[in-house]
């Protein structure tokens, strides 16, 4: 076990620091006044082509949320949430966000606009519609909840649901002409689901690249990096030449057989959003012995493209329907994630599973103590369960973090040691 | 003789143990770990060197392990307490599959695989409820000693049900049951009854394959044993030193690293 810390930063970081602040710059511009109206809208399988293609701003109160955190400014938004009457227990994300609001939506990267539209993409988190509600409360601005179907098939979304959810993107639709005051330009949305669908296949060669060994990026730590363009700059220009670019680098380091540490000792899958308050510190636990994401369910969040999603700009809005349904880790059940962690560990050949439970996420926490269950007891899978929280700063305990993640690759330390014919 | 030793930094006390080469305990020591860790361990570890007649040049290797187990300065390798108590409670008895620990602040099961390793723990989260702790709590509301509480509490009759094995609650909760006449013996068999419940549901998320070896410093307690067994129907292992079966793990891979021994080589030890 050595110290060795991830120093590498890369183009991809230093791109996505610039086109972030860009973003966040015209976020700003916005809530100055006047420009195009924001969409509020959640990451789970993100419509962010439809509200682009009339020009509007895609905000993300999740991005803002996870960006204050990585600041480690969130405590005193989530504490002014829990003054105005949210429990401890309730998301910290929402927490955040409405501490955000009721200062001025003053974030420490730049100014959020008022929302234009509330666009309650609603996938797989029923308090994330109270979140949404409570925006539109607060701000009075317009809100359109979608109603997305949870899948029930396992092989594909069904016939009836997806007309369901096109015909509620089509009174989407009647809306946003409404708001923009313009109707909408089909072209223009084709071209924008074909910016998308070669940014996501990009993104999805990326991930097959973490296969190699040693993994050129972390698909985790690293990876997280990738997703703030993904979901905010997804279906334009700018977006595609990120990925382009991050393609072109992370290919490279796999031809160079580079990866984010000095040697890489031990592959992992990792279930679960980061700690953002902590990403640094936690990283380095791992970094400590050489351990590298060579896959997450996390980056997955906002859709599946690896597993073969693409946006289909000659369809435009049954694809969009498609990934809003079928194509995003929260709208699916939890076999469903069983297998696709199950084949992350056999396909991108790791050695063990790592599930961040979240504390203040009970939902997609609820069954982390089966999924554990099924991979140690089932597939003999090393699984290690950790627990702290994705925003809120005082669920991190670095020392009892520290003293799991140690004596978890201490066992696994031990089985190589021994399956190597006990060499000292 | 060539000598190690494994020093175990934990929330409430400092332990540590040196080891001759023929694995046999020369020396033990224990302190209150306080509000300096490092000066907690550097003490333990004199009085340990001072009992065993030794001088700090003859300990070839130091592991530390616990909580302070970075604070270790004089430390030549640090091991988390999980592995180290996997490595005691083998040592002491082979045929152990599961580990109980309870210490100051926390809980755990320890799963051990067919080699004598850890296959698999679990731990109580960021929370001090059904510790040693919550027992000092108890002990402290009703104004007895640590070591009397273990001995009373299998007096008791008619055990009380606790309604929290919260260690800050749990004070009102004794509060309320003395004020409406139960006696002691019985609260106490209640407390101990409430924290055997909690352990074992969380040491069942590893498995609960006998034999079940009980270490840390809650198994010198000996309401706490007859409260696990009676919940588990069946008898566990305790062994002497499993107070120091952190310190004394510790010292055992501190001994394979001086003397170069494969890992499941050294799993026998001579108590001496």
């Amino acid at each position: 076990m050595g110290d060795a810390k991830t120093s590498y930063q890369g183009r991809i970081h230093l791109l996505q620091k610039e086109l972030m602040g860009q973003y966040y710059d015209a976020l700003t511009a916005a809530a100055a006044g006047g420009g195009a109206p924001a969409a509020y809208m959640l990451i789970s399988g993100n419509p962010v082509e439809l509200v682009r293609a009339f020009g509007m701003l895609p905000v993300y109160p999740e991005v803002n949320a996870l960006q204050i955190a990585v600041k480690k400014q969130a405590l005193p938004y989530i504490l002014k949430a829990e003054e105005l009457g949210y429990s401890v227990d309730n998301c910290a994300y929402v927490k955040a966000d409405i501490g955000l609001y009721f200062s001025g939506r003053q974030a420490p990267f730049g100014t959020i606009p008022e929302p234009g539209l509330i666009l309650c993409n609603y996938v797989g988190c029923n308090v994330y519609l109270n979140w949404f509600e409570h925006l539109h409360e607060y701000t009075q601005a317009e809100i359109f909840p979608l109603d997305i179907p949870f899948v029930r098939d396992p092989s594909a979304p069904r016939r009836e649901d997806l007309e369901y959810v096109v015909a509620q993107l089509r009174e989407l639709i009647a809306v946003c002409e409404r708001i923009t005051g313009k109707p909408l330009d089909w072209e223009y949305l084709r071209h924008i689901c074909a910016l998308s669908a070669r940014t996501g296949e990009l993104w999805a060669q990326i991930k097959h690249l973490t296969k190699h060994v040693p993994c050129p990026l972390d698909a985790y730590f690293d990876a997280v990096t990738l997703m703030g363009p993904l979901y905010c700059l997804r279906g334009t220009e700018d977006g595609l030449r990120f990925f382009e670019e991050a393609y072109r680098e992370v290919k490279e380091r796999t031809e160079l057989g580079l990866g984010p540490l000095p040697e890489e000792r031990y592959r992992f899958v990792i279930e679960g959003p980061p700690p953002w308050p902590y990403l640094r510190v936690f990283r380095d636990l791992f970094s400590r012995w050489g351990a590298v994401a060579v896959a997450s369910t996390y980056s997955t969040v906002g859709g599946l493209w690896e597993f073969g999603f693409a946006h289909d700009p000659d369809h435009p809005l049954e694809s969009i329907a498609r990934h809003m349904l079928f194509w995003n880790l929260t709208n699916r059940d939890l076999l469903r994630r069983y297998e696709q962690i199950r084949r992350y560990v056999q396909e991108w050949n790791a050695d063990a599973l790592i599930i961040h439970s979240v504390k203040s996420c009970r939902l997609f926490s609820a069954g982390q103590g089966d999924m554990r269950e099924y991979f140690t007891k089932e597939l003999g899978v090393p699984t290690l369960l950790v627990e702290s929280d994705l925003e809120d700063p005082r669920y991190f305990s670095e020392a009892q973090m520290r003293n799991r993640i140690d004596a978890f690759f201490e066992s696994l330390e031990h089985r190589k040691l021994v399956g190597a014919g006990a060499r000292p | 003789m060539r000598y190690a030793a494994g020093v175990d930094v934990g929330s409430t006390q400092t332990k540590a143990v040196i080891l001759n080469e023929d694995r046999q305990i020369v020396g033990r020591g224990l302190q209150d770990t306080g509000a300096n860790v490092t000066l907690a361990a550097e003490r333990t570890f004199a009085a340990t060197l001072r009992q065993a007649g030794l001088d700090r040049e003859e300990v070839l290797y130091v592991v530390g392990t616990g909580y302070g187990r970075f604070r270790v300065t004089f430390g030549n390798a640090q091991i988390t307490e999980i592995s180290c108590h996997a490595k005691g409670a083998v040592s002491f008895f082979p045929q152990t599959r599961t580990v109980i620990d309870m210490g100051g602040q926390d809980a755990k099961g320890i799963k051990i695989g067919p080699g004598g390793e850890v296959a698999d723990f679990a731990m109580n989260d960021k929370c001090a409820a059904g510790t040693g702790r919550f027992l000092g709590n108890a002990a402290d509301t009703l104004g007895l000693s640590l070591d009397e509480i273990g001995p009373l509490s299998l007096r008791g009759t008619l055990p009380v049900r606790l309604s929290t094995v919260c260690t800050v609650f749990v004070e009102s909760d004794i509060m309320a049951y003395l004020a409406q006449g139960k006696r002691v013996e019985d609260i106490l068999a209640g407390v101990h009854s409430a924290i055997a419940a909690r352990t074992i549901s969380l040491v069942r998320r590893v498995g609960l394959e006998p034999e079940i070896t009980f270490t840390g410093g809650v198994s010198r307690n000996i309401g706490m044993v007859r409260a696990l067994e009676e919940k588990l129907g069946g008898s566990i292992n305790v062994s002497p030193e499993a107070h120091y079966m952190g310190a004394l793990g510790a010292a055992l891979f501190a001994l394979e690293r001086t003397l170069h021994l494969a890992p499941e080589m050294s799993l026998e030890v001579a108590s001496g």
